[in-house]
């Protein structure tokens, strides 16, 4: 039988090793189950993208494959919650956040029960798959619905620090995270906790406050503002509800502007979410809102899609350049 | 009472009520359908009939088949019972109160500001409800979860999901039961409340379903099909599945069923599946229930 013959070919059932920061899921999880926690995982018919298969491995009891089903998989995820169990689900985050959004405010938020829903490749970080496969409006669907917790983590090792804090966590979750091929931002090991974010550096002038896969890029803008004599502050808003609205008043006292990155629509998601605190608390702070500005995405590979959008770092730094003239 | 039971399953003979035990069910059933009507006239609108169709099969799951405890609704080893048509809410919680779960004067003032009691069941008010429901077709998933996770903690108990007709045009439920069939979900139980109407009309009409035994036979489910008035085979039925262990499969019993059965005028007009009787028609319908026996 032929087989492929170069170390460059690959196929789907190796995908897990080429997205490093998706290995962390299986991996906290695991751990989870050895510390004698109830964890069952959940997926349908997406192991090898999300890298459950990894837990499916380990632990075959405690994993359940729901095939090409994801609201029979929501909706189960919250039945299982009821018994004792602790159910992580996963599936793309456009059928999660957007495909399964009745059965996540019924069945899970509405029920309050702790279910932790993990929404992948969210974004436009399946690229060229397109449309059907991006997530630009989760968040906001998402952060509109009560009980719910809505989190999007940097990098692989802060979701696992977030996965692993999440046992303590009463209510229900839905992580939104990326595609697993994002660079670190944090050591593995950095606590996380709920609710509060991560302020990176302190700025006069202006704060870019980020979260998910922007965080990266938004801190080499940050620094090459800051090389070119700025004074440009950075902070990680991973809990995007509840939002950590003292770290948002503080930033807009010292900094006066605001410049929010997200890889989302502009509409409803961290932009948004910034603004409401800031006109809740009648700040004077300027507020940029930088993401997908409510359009459909072009199609393009990833990286090339984050230049188009201006969400890379050179496009971040442009943004905020723009906004302080 | 059917003299001669047609439908009966083999197995199912051996689970057989005595006629004390009917008789005590058919009074519960009845209790059931004066509760809804008096309980409704609190709201001034309420789904009479779809409450009318499935009293017979809440009086026979909760006062003979499931496996539940008097004031201890959260026991972990219960019998557990879902509602896909949460909408027949208003004639369960009447056996709540029973039970035990909740107090009469919350009962009494069904649905008034504040009250957790309302036209669907809500788990996180109402002890005893063991899902929230309301929109339609959810109910099988979560009862595929609770299966699924009782059997993780090696509880031997039923989950039992009463859906609609209507809902079978829903696609989760679908996913559902394929699901259920290939994660071998032997406690699992679905029961279809086949009274062949919705709210637009009758559901050969809206959106066909039939052959129905067809298609949870080939979903991979354990499927009869029986009277569901009839006190006989409908509660044989249902200790049959909820003691049988040793089976494979999930269970699908497809209980033929009539909307608002009880009240003649109902019987005949499929829009009673939501309404209002004022007390003079009230008082008819009570004095029908009260006359007959079903």
């Amino acid at each position: 039988m032929q087989t492929p013959q170069s170390p460059e070919s690959w196929q789907y059932r190796a995908l897990n090793s080429r997205t490093p920061g998706l290995r962390h899921f299986s991996n906290a999880l695991i751990d989870l189950v050895e510390e004698g926690h109830p964890i069952v995982a959940g997926s349908a018919d997406l192991q090898y993208s999300n890298g459950l298969n990894g837990f499916a491995e380990r632990y075959p009891d405690r994993y359940i494959q729901f095939g090409i089903s994801e609201q029979n998989m929501v909706s189960a995820a919250a039945g299982l919650a009821t018994t004792g169990q602790m159910p992580f689900v996963a599936t793309f985050a456009s059928f999660l956040g957007l495909l399964c959004c009745e059965q996540i405010r019924m069945d899970v938020a509405y029920c309050d029960l702790p279910v932790r829903l993990i929404g992948h490749h969210t974004g436009i970080s399946l690229g060229f798959y397109g449309t059907s496969h991006h997530a630009t409006e989760d968040i906001a669907t998402m952060r509109s619905i009560a009980n719910l917790t809505v989190v999007s983590p940097a990098d692989g090792p802060q979701f696992a620090s977030a996965l692993k804090a999440s046992v303590d966590w009463p209510q229900p979750i839905y992580f939104r995270i990326g595609r697993g091929s994002e660079p670190d931002v944090y050591e593995a090991g950095t606590p996380f906790t709920f609710g509060k974010a991560i302020e990176h550096l302190q700025g006069d002038e202006l704060t870019i406050i980020a979260c998910g896969m922007a965080v990266h890029p938004a801190a080499e803008a940050a620094h090459a503002l800051n090389a070119e004599g700025r004074s440009v502050g950075l902070i990680d808003m991973p809990t995007l509800k509840p939002i950590d609205r003292e770290a948002i008043v503080a930033a807009a006292a010292r900094s006066r502007l605001i410049v929010t990155v997200e890889e989302h629509n502009t509409i409803g998601g961290l932009g948004s979410a910034v603004a409401e605190v800031l006109a809740d608390k009648g700040s004077p702070a300027r507020l940029v809102r930088h993401g997908i500005k409510d359009e459909f995405s072009l199609i393009a590979p990833p990286t090339h899609l984050y230049a188009h959008y201006k969400l890379d770092s050179k496009g971040i730094a442009s943004i905020a350049r723009d906004a302080l003239v | 009472m059917s003299a001669e039971i047609k439908n009966l399953i083999p197995d199912a003979a051996l689970f057989r009520p005595n006629a004390d035990e009917v008789k005590r069910l058919r009074e519960k059933a009845q209790f059931i359908r004066l509760e809804t009507i008096r309980l409704i006239e609190i709201a001034k609108v309420g789904h009479y009939s779809s409450v009318f169709s499935a009293a017979e099969i809440f009086a026979a799951l909760y006062y003979d088949v499931m496996n539940i405890r008097q004031r201890e609704p959260d026991w972990p080893r219960r019998d557990r019972f879902l509602m896909g048509k949460g909408h027949a809410a208003v004639g369960l919680f009447p056996i709540l109160a029973e039970y035990g779960y909740i107090a009469k004067e919350t009962l009494d003032n069904y649905t008034r500001l504040g009250n957790p009691l309302g036209d669907h069941p809500d788990m996180r008010k109402v002890p005893g409800i063991d899902f929230s429901s309301g929109s339609i077709g959810h109910a099988l998933s979560a009862g595929v979860g609770m299966a699924l996770g009782n059997r993780m903690s090696e509880i031997d108990a039923n989950v039992f999901v009463m859906l609609g007709d209507g809902e079978m045009q829903e696609g989760q439920v679908w996913e559902a039961a394929i699901s259920a069939a290939h994660h071998k979900l032997s406690r699992l139980v679905a029961i279809v409340d086949r009274n062949g109407y919705q709210l637009d009309g009758s559901v050969d009409d809206v959106m066909g379903i039939e052959p129905l035994a067809d298609k949870w036979r080939a979903f991979g489910w354990e499927t009869h099909e029986i009277d569901g008035h009839d006190l006989v085979e409908l509660t044989a039925t249902l200790r049959w599945a909820q003691s049988n262990t040793t089976r494979a499969r999930p269970i699908c019993i497809i209980a033929r069923t009539l909307k608002g059965k009880g009240v003649g005028f109902m019987e005949s007009e499929p829009g009673w599946h939501l309404g209002y009787l004022h007390p003079s028609d009230a008082e008819r319908a009570v004095e029908e229930i009260k006359s007959k026996v079903i």
